[in-house]
């Protein structure tokens, strides 16, 4: 597995902006995903040169094992620039593995309105999903064993750190 | 934490993670779907015995912003007046598996009281209990001054009016005290302040214009009118003459002070109009920042059964 971030945040660099010529969208709303993938939207929103404000989700509110695990105590206010109706959406995370928060960041983010459209960027997916999601841009793709967890580490330097359990 | 009691048995962490998470939750009512689906499926009853609007108003929006189903029971109008008691009208709900009470009580330690009779599992908020305490009107009040002035280190803070019979003052001590304000003052006539308040660790004046002085927050309490009977006050106007905040005692307190009070008010007995309604005034902040206070209290308990 690659753990060289700069290299990997170019990948995903590339492939959004091939996503972007694909579905013709020249500026569409960065929005990234606390912690991680507000770092991984920051990298992305200026190498891509956006001119609207990116946008934050904590997606804690949404999580589907709040009754198991209670409120995390550092819960974020997500914030969204504008209306979010009509807009295209990169949704961008640090790692992909169950789908979960994603799922929860996609119920957060139709309930500040109706998005044109909804794409995915991770700087890694890992595999091991539960639920029908998949990126459209990722730094890497990479298999990883049950007991194999990536995790980014930043902000600065931003650091890939794989841990076995 | 499974009950919300009192502000007395917490600690500054504690407190300080209820102002976080009531932080998070500010900006729900700002977008399309004015709700978040934390407490989805659970069911909290709003038991009131004493009444009450904005409280239990702001409850309800509370749990209803948190996606709870919310059951208002106004006990005036209900069973304990049929001579039902409060363990059997307890045992009834709790038979219909409901998961949060709010309980406003005109007993002190009746929310207190309820919990330890209630089925594990349960959660109890105390929305004031007799002259005890109002823990959720405390917090509120902290995550205002939070809010406006950052620090509670170098804050000296008066708290006026009647905190003889005031839960809301007794409750604002102990969260302030525990939050570290540097100097909390108590103003109010004789009749009206406790005889050895000074043991709360705050000091006592009996004259608003030393008071105030140099203040950097103003707590107004409510003069309920029920007192003025019990001749520990001679009227609401000498009160007001006396005790009231105006424009002119405001300029006393420093240049930037903030003027709080947790309603409903009565003008021209313990506040003038113009300072209710004036600039330094965030009375009407308060009230939205406790819905975001309470959302924040309530999944708090859900969250740590």
């Amino acid at each position: 597995m690659n753990t060289n971030v700069s290299e990997l945040l170019d990948q995903l660099t590339s492939q959004t902006r091939d996503l972007l010529k694909n579905i013709e969208v020249d500026q569409p709303l960065i929005v990234g995903i606390h912690t991680g993938g507000i770092w991984v939207a920051d990298h992305l929103h200026h190498a891509l040169d956006i001119n609207c404000e990116m946008g934050e989700l904590d997606i804690s509110f949404y999580r589907d094992d709040f009754s198991r695990l209670g409120l995390n105590p550092q819960v974020k206010p997500s914030k969204l620039p504008l209306d979010i109706t009509d807009q295209h959406i990169i949704l961008v995370d640090d790692v992909l593995h169950t789908g979960r928060t994603i799922r929860a960041a996609l119920n957060e983010l139709f309930d500040y309105g109706r998005p044109a459209s909804v794409h995915l960027a991770v700087l890694i997916d890992r595999g091991e999903r539960e639920l029908p999601i998949a990126a459209q841009a990722a730094g890497q793709v990479v298999d990883l064993a049950p007991n194999q967890h990536v995790k980014l580490t930043g902000p600065d330097p931003l650091a890939l750190e794989l841990i076995t359990t | 934490m499974q009950h919300f009691l009192t502000t007395e048995s917490l600690s500054k962490d504690q407190l300080i993670a209820i102002l976080d998470t009531a932080e998070s939750f500010t900006n729900v009512d700002e977008r399309t779907v004015k709700k978040v689906p934390l407490l989805r499926g659970k069911t909290i009853v709003n038991l009131f015995f004493e009444a009450s609007t904005r409280t239990r108003t702001t409850f309800e929006l509370a749990a209803k912003r948190l996606s709870a189903d919310v059951l208002n029971i106004n006990i005036g109008a209900s069973a304990t007046v049929k001579g039902e008691s409060l363990l059997d009208t307890l045992r009834n709900l709790e038979a219909m598996n409901v998961d949060m009470f709010i309980i406003r009580h005109q007993d002190s330690g009746a929310a207190e009281f309820i919990s330890k009779h209630i089925s594990p599992g349960i959660s109890v908020i105390n929305a004031g209990d007799g002259r005890h305490a109002h823990p959720t009107q405390a917090m509120l009040d902290m995550f205002t001054i939070r809010k406006i002035k950052q620090d509670f280190e170098t804050l000296k803070i008066a708290i006026v009016g009647d905190i003889l019979h005031s839960r809301v003052a007794r409750s604002q001590i102990h969260a302030l005290k525990t939050l570290g304000a540097k100097e909390v003052r108590v103003i109010g006539p004789r009749t009206l302040l406790p005889a050895r308040v000074d043991t709360l660790g705050v000091q006592a004046f009996h004259n608003m214009e030393n008071g105030l002085k140099d203040v950097d927050v103003i707590m107004m309490l409510r003069l309920q009118k029920e007192r003025m009977q019990g001749g520990l006050l001679p009227s609401e106007h000498e009160y007001f003459k006396l005790f009231g905040l105006t424009q002119e005692r405001l300029a006393l307190a420093a240049n930037d002070a903030t003027v709080m009070h947790p309603g409903p008010i009565n003008r021209s007995v313990e506040i003038s109009s113009d300072v209710a309604d004036g600039p330094q005034s965030v009375i009407l902040d308060q009230v939205s920042y406790g819905i975001a206070v309470r959302m924040a209290i309530m999944s708090i308990l859900a969250g740590s059964e």
